[in-house]
């Protein structure tokens, strides 16, 4: 009996045939070569001969403006990303118990900047910014990464919400909890981790983005991915390589983080369950 | 005492509630049955505070209640997926309320220990919900609400996600628990035989009224009410004319007799119910005699269970004992039946 039900699971999952892991790897090595002999590329210094070394990064640490554009970059997303969780985390809970009658529509309406082309909006953005005389600096590039990080923490926090059974709420005011009480230890508490995949989520879209970011900085606003854009016109080099290299690290990284926490990986796993 | 007076609720244009009113004594197991759809979560919802009734007040031993909020209602409710909260363990959800309350940590670890024990799960204190069966979660969320202490337990169709064996066991905890801790239980179900186990009195709700409060065994052998009739148990039923209130004409011209209601005028549209076990067959004058045609016969072990068709669409079932079919009744054959008029109820027809 026990055997036969060994069996039939081996049947359920057949093991993938060799060429298939061969496909695997030929498709893995076309996607991931170019930033394999980019990171190659950054850590070879050529004095008398090619020789591993760290020189470049070293160049970069001593280059105040890519110093001074990495720090902006971390400044816009973490101020942005803040102000995203914040707003999107409230509006998401706000609109999840509201009865007002067009609460859904607003929930779809904000969605808009996922599906929207992003020059539409940087576009759209700019002429905003331009009909109330607002100066373009960093705090337009900051406002810009606010406006389309909302859905992205919108989109998350609500996969969550929807998973949650509402009568919590009821079954906290029955144990005596006040609304504040209900809303700091059942509520957040239920959605911080979708809060915090937000939160990473944002981070991130904002410190790669570039497009958005250059059509609503001034001057003096540029990020990280302006700089690198603004330094590859006038040519390409090994810094620049050791540079891509940090942001793909980092961004790596985050996203290695994100896939790991629960919130976003229901999201992205059982849409709809 | 729970008093509930000329309650009403009207959700946009639809009345949910309309003029009920109820009492539920200390320590008595109360349940509202009715079909879904007919108010009674509703209700339910209202003495938790979850709902604010249109008109209508509700007294706990002479005090109102219905204006002040559900935190401060000496009442617990008992949710119909549970509601427990999914971040907290099996003893934090428990502990909810005593928390909220700043009960000391030391008493607080007592009462939940308490609570736990009393469903038999305190070995299971450190799990998070999502890794509890159906059972268990329901235990959880009675312990949630138990521990602190209610004069009112509330129970929103507390058995119906789980499986049957399951439900019946639950059931028989449910109704020992209530009488350990000597409290009211008010229990919403649209299981009949559910509320017929468990409770000392049941209310019968439909389309926002109640039908009948009374007794299970008032319920079954005296309903109150048309609905009553054709909804607790599985009565058979033949349509007639009113003659007075006790009596009422088949359309071949036999008569039934049987307990009336006073609304019952002359000539109305009248409707008489009888239980398959009181039904008989072969004739006896002192009794309602009916002819009909066998569209059924069935052997259920304890009797056989014979559909009798008195004309299309009006059956009467009868539960035969076996010796007295050693006759042979089949499929087809026209027999005649009786039934006294003690055992027959007569309800005007809602058109």
């Amino acid at each position: 009996m026990k055997k036969g039900l060994a069996s039939s699971k081996e049947r359920a999952r057949p093991q993938a045939p060799l060429w298939a892991f061969g496909v695997l790897i030929a498709v893995l090595i076309v996607l991931y070569l170019p930033i394999i002999v980019m990171m190659v590329n950054s850590v070879l210094v050529k004095t008398d001969t090619w020789h591993f070394g760290f020189d470049w990064y070293l160049q970069i640490w001593n280059d105040e403006e890519l110093v001074d554009a990495l720090v902006r970059s971390l400044e816009v997303g973490l101020i942005s990303s803040t102000v995203a969780t914040l707003i999107s985390g409230m509006a998401a809970i706000a609109l999840l118990r509201s009865r007002f009658r067009w609460a859904h529509i607003v929930n779809s309406l904000s969605y808009l900047s996922l599906i929207l082309p992003e020059l539409v909006f940087a576009l759209a953005l700019l002429s905003w910014f331009f009909v109330l005389k607002i100066q373009l600096s960093l705090m337009t590039v900051i406002f810009a990464h606010v406006t389309f990080s909302l859905s992205f923490v919108l989109m998350t926090v609500n996969g969550r919400l929807a998973t949650l059974d509402v009568s919590i709420e009821d079954a906290a005011r029955d144990l005596g909890a006040s609304e504040m009480t209900i809303l700091r230890r059942v509520i957040v508490p239920a959605v911080l981790a979708a809060l915090a995949s937000g939160f990473l989520l944002s981070f991130l879209l904002s410190f790669d983005d570039f497009l958005i970011t250059f059509y609503t900085s001034g001057v003096g606003s540029d990020t990280l991915p302006i700089r690198l854009y603004t330094a590859m016109k006038v040519g390409l080099n090994a810094k620049l390589s050791a540079l891509a290299t940090l942001m793909f690290l980092l961004t790596f990284t985050l996203i290695m983080g994100l896939t790991k926490m629960r919130g976003l990986r229901q999201i992205l796993t059982e849409e709809g369950h | 005492m729970l008093r509930i007076v000329n309650m009403s609720k009207n959700f946009a244009s639809q009345t949910a509630l309309a003029d009920v009113a109820l009492e539920v004594k200390d320590g008595e197991f109360f349940s509202l049955l009715g079909p879904s759809g007919c108010g009674k979560t509703t209700l339910l919802r209202i003495i938790g505070g979850f709902e604010t009734p249109s008109t209508g007040e509700i007294y706990w031993n002479d005090l109102r209640i219905d204006q002040i909020r559900p935190q401060q209602r000496p009442f617990n409710m008992v949710f119909q997926r549970y509601a427990l909260f999914p971040h907290f363990s099996v003893f934090e959800n428990v502990a909810f309320g005593l928390k909220v309350k700043q009960v000391a940590p030391a008493n607080l670890r007592r009462r939940v220990q308490e609570a736990l024990n009393l469903v038999g799960l305190w070995a299971l204190r450190d799990r998070l919900p999502e890794t509890l069966s159906g059972g268990q979660a329901q235990r959880v969320a009675v312990a949630r609400a138990i521990v602190n202490e209610p004069k009112i337990l509330l129970l929103d169709e507390p058995l119906s996600a789980l499986d049957l064996k399951m439900r019946e066991h639950m059931q028989t905890e449910l109704r020992e628990l209530q009488r350990r801790l000597g409290i009211t239980f008010i229990l919403v179900t649209h299981d009949q035989d559910e509320a017929m186990a468990l409770s000392d009195r049941i209310g019968v709700m439909n389309q926002g009224r109640l039908e009948q409060v009374s007794t299970p065994r008032d319920l079954y052998e005296r309903p109150a009410t048309h609905f009553v009739a054709d909804f607790v148990g599985s009565m058979g039923s033949v349509h007639g004319e009113c003659i007075d209130s006790e009596a009422m004409r088949l359309k071949n011209g036999s008569v039934i007799r049987g307990r009336g209601q006073l609304n019952l005028t002359k000539g109305c549209a009248a409707e008489a119910f009888v239980r398959p076990e009181k039904v008989h067959i072969g004739g006896n004058k002192s009794a309602n005699e009916i002819y009909a045609k066998v569209r059924s016969v069935a052997y259920k072990g304890l009797h056989f269970e014979l559909q009798l068709e008195v004309s299309p669409e009006q059956i009467i079932r009868a539960f035969v004992p076996p010796e007295t079919m050693s006759g042979g009744v089949n499929v087809g054959d026209q027999i005649q039946a009786h039934f006294s008029p003690a055992d027959t109820f007569l309800f005007e027809r809602p058109t």
